[in-house]
């Protein structure tokens, strides 16, 4: 099944690229994974999506705590948290799809970052659910180009 | 020495680190990154350097120091090719969990990148073989990180560790500050074992009619072997060792069962088959342990103990998992057990006659010579308490079957990687740092070949190692696979005609030389070879080409299915 996994790390050069090399070494799944800095300029964020069996997630957390430059990890997948993802999506636009395209961006909240004559780029957020969604449902109209950032995802707070 | 506060250029930093770790030995190599090292080098005294003859000698020497002595090893090398050559050994400690500290020189950190002279992205090559590395961009960070690296190298499970040094930090100079004390924020190894999970340990041995310990080389990085012994004497436990945990546990007591596994003894995997609860110590249920792994040890409970929870739950799903350091999991064992003890002798005995059944032996044939046969005798000779070290393949099982280690830092060999050519190296590294115990190697005539060229740093240096070539002018392991697995079809490792004149290589080094080939003549040359101190000496034993080791799983099969003897192949039990 599908991991959320949060890792706080040292904000050094070459952090990322251990934590790739782990996953590629060992075999395991990774399907997105997405860093910035955090409050503390010394520690970065990294959310981490993988898939995996009980025991391999139990040994993914593990390895990934076994790197010194990683400071903590948690996975979120069974605790309360908030998930989003980006999603630039650049569309072909004529006469007859502009009014449908736009309509469609409405609904999924999507802003319209730039747009041209025969194309137009939109920006969405949301929880990897909806931004693949919104993929299926534009894909029709064409698209020229398509980013999606992988997902961030960070605790819920406490009453 | 230097005091704090003085303002020293990189290198000179450099070598007030190692004499702040108390580092006796550096094995190196030069090169043109390094010249500002080995110009400061010229004028230390306390720390001797030990030119090696080619990068992978110096990991291997390092490895061979670390583990006689339980100090972290050190090595110095130049940019490029120095640092790519040390791959295999860092591999190697990384694999066996060996401490060593890797120095390599790097190109001025301006041509980084840039394809330059010399220039290989070692830190790059190395992540995922070391425990950690770093590459020092600042002659600011150069003591820290040096205290850093020998801090992890030797704490929690300890491993290998790089520090890239670029040519430019080496020349710069700074304040030299020694950091007291370490702290890193994502290293925080358990030492310490949960008392509730010891308790529950506790009464499960209580509890079960035919445990066994499955002992593995943690226990010996731990110094846990007077523990061990007092556990299993106390509580009636027989014990096996992994090939890295012999010594252990004393071979020649009679609740050790000698090694298990695919070249375990008959007994020991039997015990492993039809034990209840099986206490796994400082090992790794290593594939070549436990052979298929749904059919391993299927009737026991499983408890483990592991300094690296990253072992715990890897390849067997374990019932009880006690993270920590096995001395201390032992110690509190000890504390934690109940007074009434189980009989175990029905259990000892069904053990004893699995023994007879399929013992270890051999025959002796007055004009040929055995394998089986040099490897006992040296056991006899030096009555179990050599350093003994190996290279790999088939002289390698043997030895774990036929020498009788009675202590810990007996065995110095490749178990993870499997390195043909760490046997000569490893074993002069293990003489620089053992001077009151025979430093033994067992070597194939295709593992000494990979790294012969050392042969001069045991000369050069008056090292008494005794180079025990078991020679069969084969690839022995492979051969023996060839002929049990495919068609023996010996393809390529026939060396026959094209192996040098063994004696006359190891004269023109400068070593002394000789040879044996009958029981008599090799009995004699044992004795004489551990006699000699006066540098290393080489005996070209000639044996018998064709022999194969036994007992044997085959790969993926199940440990309790042994194939038992070349005649009989279809003799499964
Ligand atoms: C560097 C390296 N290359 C290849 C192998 C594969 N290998 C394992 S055992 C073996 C044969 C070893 O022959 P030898 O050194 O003569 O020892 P013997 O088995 O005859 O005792 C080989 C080629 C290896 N383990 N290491």
């Amino acid at each position: 099944m599908k991991h959320l996994i949060s890792v706080l790390v040292e904000n050094k050069f070459g952090t990322l690229n251990r934590v790739a090399a782990m996953f590629s070494a060992r075999g395991f799944n990774l399907e997105s994974i997405s860093i910035g800095e955090t409050e503390d300029p010394e520690i970065s964020r990294m959310t981490i999506v993988t898939r995996g069996e009980d025991r391999i997630i139990s040994q993914v957390l593990k390895q990934l705590n076994r790197l010194v430059d990683t400071i903590k990890v948690t996975d979120l997948t069974h605790q309360p948290h908030v998930e989003r993802e980006l999603l630039l999506l650049s569309l072909k636009l004529n006469k007859s799809t502009q009014h449908e395209i736009f309509e469609l961006a409405n609904v999924f909240k999507g802003k319209v970052v730039d747009i041209k004559q025969k194309s137009i780029t939109i920006e969405f957020v949301g929880s990897p659910d909806k931004i693949n969604t919104a993929i299926d449902l534009f894909r029709p109209f064409g698209i020229r180009e398509l980013a999606r950032s992988g997902a961030v995802a960070i605790h819920r707070g406490e009453n | 020495m230097h005091n704090n506060g003085e303002k020293l250029i990189g290198s000179e930093i450099f070598f007030e680190c190692l004499r702040r770790e108390n580092v006796e030995y550096i094995f190196g190599y030069p090169g043109g990154a390094l010249l500002k090292v080995y110009e400061t080098l010229h004028d230390v005294e306390d720390i001797e350097h030990i030119l090696v003859r080619h990068e992978q000698g110096a990991t291997h020497m390092a490895e061979g120091y670390a583990r006689a002595t339980g100090r972290p090893g050190v090595v110095l090398v130049t940019s490029g090719p120095g640092a790519t050559n040390t791959v295999t050994g860092i591999t190697n400690a990384y694999m066996d969990s060996t401490p060593l500290v890797v120095f390599t020189g790097q190109v001025p950190s301006t041509l980084i990148g840039n394809d330059a002279f010399q220039e290989a992205d070692i830190v790059g090559i190395t992540r995922p073989i070391t425990k950690h590395n770093f590459l020092v961009k600042d002659v600011k960070e150069l003591a820290s990180t040096i205290r850093k690296a020998f801090y992890l190298a030797t704490n929690g499970r300890p491993g290998p560790v790089l520090v890239d040094m670029p040519k430019d930090v080496l020349n710069a100079d700074c304040i030299f500050e020694w950091p007291e004390s370490v702290d890193i924020r994502g290293f925080k190894p358990t030492i310490k074992c949960h008392a509730n999970q010891v308790q529950k340990a506790a009464k499960m041995i209580a509890k079960a009619r035919r445990p066994l310990l499955y002992v593995g080389g943690g226990v010996i990085t731990a110094e846990a072997s007077e523990e061990l012994r007092k556990l299993a004497i106390d509580q009636q436990i027989p014990v096996t060792m992994t090939l890295q945990g012999l010594g252990a546990f004393p071979g020649d007591h009679p609740l050790s069962m000698g090694m298990l596994g695919m070249h375990g003894t008959y007994w020991a995997n039997q015990a492993v088959s039809n034990c209840d609860l099986l206490i796994a110590v400082g090992a790794r249920f290593d594939d070549r342990v436990t052979g298929k792994v749904d059919t391993f040890a299927t009737q026991a409970y499983k408890i483990h103990n592991d300094i690296d929870p990253t072992n715990v739950d890897k390849n067997i799903k374990v019932d009880l998992p006690v993270v920590g350091d096995s001395k201390d999991f032992l110690a509190s064992l000890i504390e934690a057990m109940p007074k009434a003890k189980e009989d175990r002798g029905a259990w000892l005995s069904e053990i004893e006659a699995w023994r007879k059944q399929c013992p270890l032996d051999y025959t002796v044939e007055p004009d040929s010579l055995k394998t089986e046969f040099v490897i006992d005798e040296v056991s006899k000779q030096t009555r179990g308490h050599a350093v003994v070290v190996t290279d790999v393949g088939q002289h390698q099982m043997w030895t774990s079957q036929y020498y009788k280690f009675t202590e810990p830092r007996s065995i110095i060999t490749s178990g993870g990687l499997g390195t043909m050519g760490f046997g000569l190296p490893s074993a002069i590294g293990a003489a620089f740092g053992v001077t009151d115990r025979p430093v033994v190697l067992f070597t194939g005539d295709g593992g000494l070949m990979m790294n012969i060229q050392e042969l001069v740093t045991a000369v050069f240096n008056k090292l008494p190692v005794k180079i025990f070539l078991i020679n069969n002018s084969y690839l022995g392991m492979v051969r023996q696979w060839q002929e049990l697995f495919h068609q023996e079809k010996y393809s390529f490792t026939d060396l026959a005609s094209s192996n040098p004149d063994f004696v006359k290589v190891a004269e023109a080094f400068g070593c002394k030389a000789m040879s044996a080939s009958n029981p008599e003549s090799a009995r004699n040359a044992i004795s004489e070879a551990l006699a000699y101190n006066d540098g290393p000496v080489l005996v070209d034993f000639r044996v018998i080409r064709k022999d194969m080791v036994f007992p044997m799983v085959p790969a993926g099969g199940s440990i309790s299915d042994m194939l038992l003897a070349r005649l009989n192949p279809k003799t499964m039990v």
